[in-house]
């Protein structure tokens, strides 16, 4: 069980994510023909909750700069993973090699 | 979790800057001070932050047909104490409120508050109180990281209910909606995150062990087992 634990949370993870995309049914469009978007983000639809809670509040500032497009914003989404997975793996890397050169010196 | 750019009324920003602004200056001098005194834990430093770089990013679905994503935030507040984290999550929410326009330069304090300081803190009590009462250290590690991301998100949703009081049933029919869109669709991420941060802790207590008994994390003892 030890010796598998990291691997059965790893895919307890995959299932967690898999699991909704199967269960959520896309529902058929409305009545003005109108495609319904699933799994938009939450931020998102807590900024359409607020427009329907206070219709005429106004956002009152715009980000200084938004993506130019869903490609770039992704590329910027990425980029922001890949750093840090990125240093993840720098220091299981060496961690590994350090724990590994410790234990040859202790046994030679 | 992230309120976007204007959407809070400028006394709600200014009041939520103001209620974080302490935590991340209280924050930066634990870091610092760690730092000085321990130069060898700046390699986990690293990690935490690089942690919530990577799970911030991911954005999962879920079961309430909508995508959110993980903190991360919980690593870093059992390894360094919760205040270290308001800093550190200050850093990965301009990155994305400056570049990503997720987020916003005016929601910052709140995103902030929910996000870096919340979380974390919540992480850091459950981790002290489950481990008074004897659980496995990977159910300790697992409780506090998921829980302390899921209040987050209920911090959030408090922090919009405040802004934004429903017109017939006030603050809490209000907050009941945005828990509907935060909190629920919450629940398996935060799942994950608890997963995935055991993980990491897994592969901590193998390779950094002398550094997790010096935080006081994990006891001599458990090192040895």
């Amino acid at each position: 069980m030890k010796r598998y634990q990291n691997l059965i949370l790893l895919i307890g993870v995959v299932v967690l994510m898999a699991f909704p995309l199967w269960m959520v049914q896309k529902p058929a469009p409305g009545a003005d023909g109108k495609e319904v978007e699933i799994f938009q983000g939450a931020d998102d639809q807590a900024k359409n909750m607020i427009n329907k809670i206070t219709p005429d509040y106004k956002p009152w500032f715009k980000p200084l700069m938004e993506p130019p497009s869903g490609e770039v914003e992704t590329c910027l989404f990425a980029l922001q993973a890949a750093l840090g997975a990125g240093f993840v793996g720098y220091w299981l890397g060496s961690a590994r090699t350090r724990a590994k050169y410790e234990n040859t010196k202790k046994t030679a | 979790m992230h309120i976007m750019e204007g959407f809070l009324p400028a006394r709600h920003c200014i009041g939520w800057g103001a209620a974080s602004a302490p935590f991340i200056g209280y924050g930066l001098y634990t870091v610092k001070k760690r730092i000085e005194e321990k130069p060898e834990q700046r390699m986990l430093l690293g990690v935490a932050t690089a942690f919530t770089f990577v799970l911030s990013a991911l954005k999962m679905p879920s079961v309430t047909g909508s995508c959110s994503h993980p903190t991360g935030t919980g690593l870093g507040a059992i390894l360094f104490g919760p205040a270290a984290m308001a800093p550190i999550g200050l850093v990965v929410l301009l990155f994305q409120a400056l570049l990503l326009a997720h987020g916003g330069l005016t929601t910052l304090g709140a995103n902030v508050f929910s996000m870096a300081i919340v979380g974390p803190f919540a992480a850091a009590l459950i981790f002290k109180v489950s481990r008074a009462v004897r659980l496995p250290f990977g159910v300790c590690i697992f409780l506090s990281a998921a829980l302390g991301d899921l209040l987050t998100y209920v911090t959030t949703s408090v922090q919009l209910a405040l802004a934004f009081p429903d017109p017939a049933g006030g603050f809490t029919a209000s907050f009941l909606k945005f828990a509907g869109v935060f909190a629920i669709t919450q629940v398996p991420l935060a799942i994950s995150e608890g997963l995935l941060t055991v993980v990491i802790f897994n592969a901590l207590k193998r390779f950094n062990p002398a550094e997790l008994q010096d935080m006081k994390v994990v006891s001599a003892q458990e090192v040895q087992a």
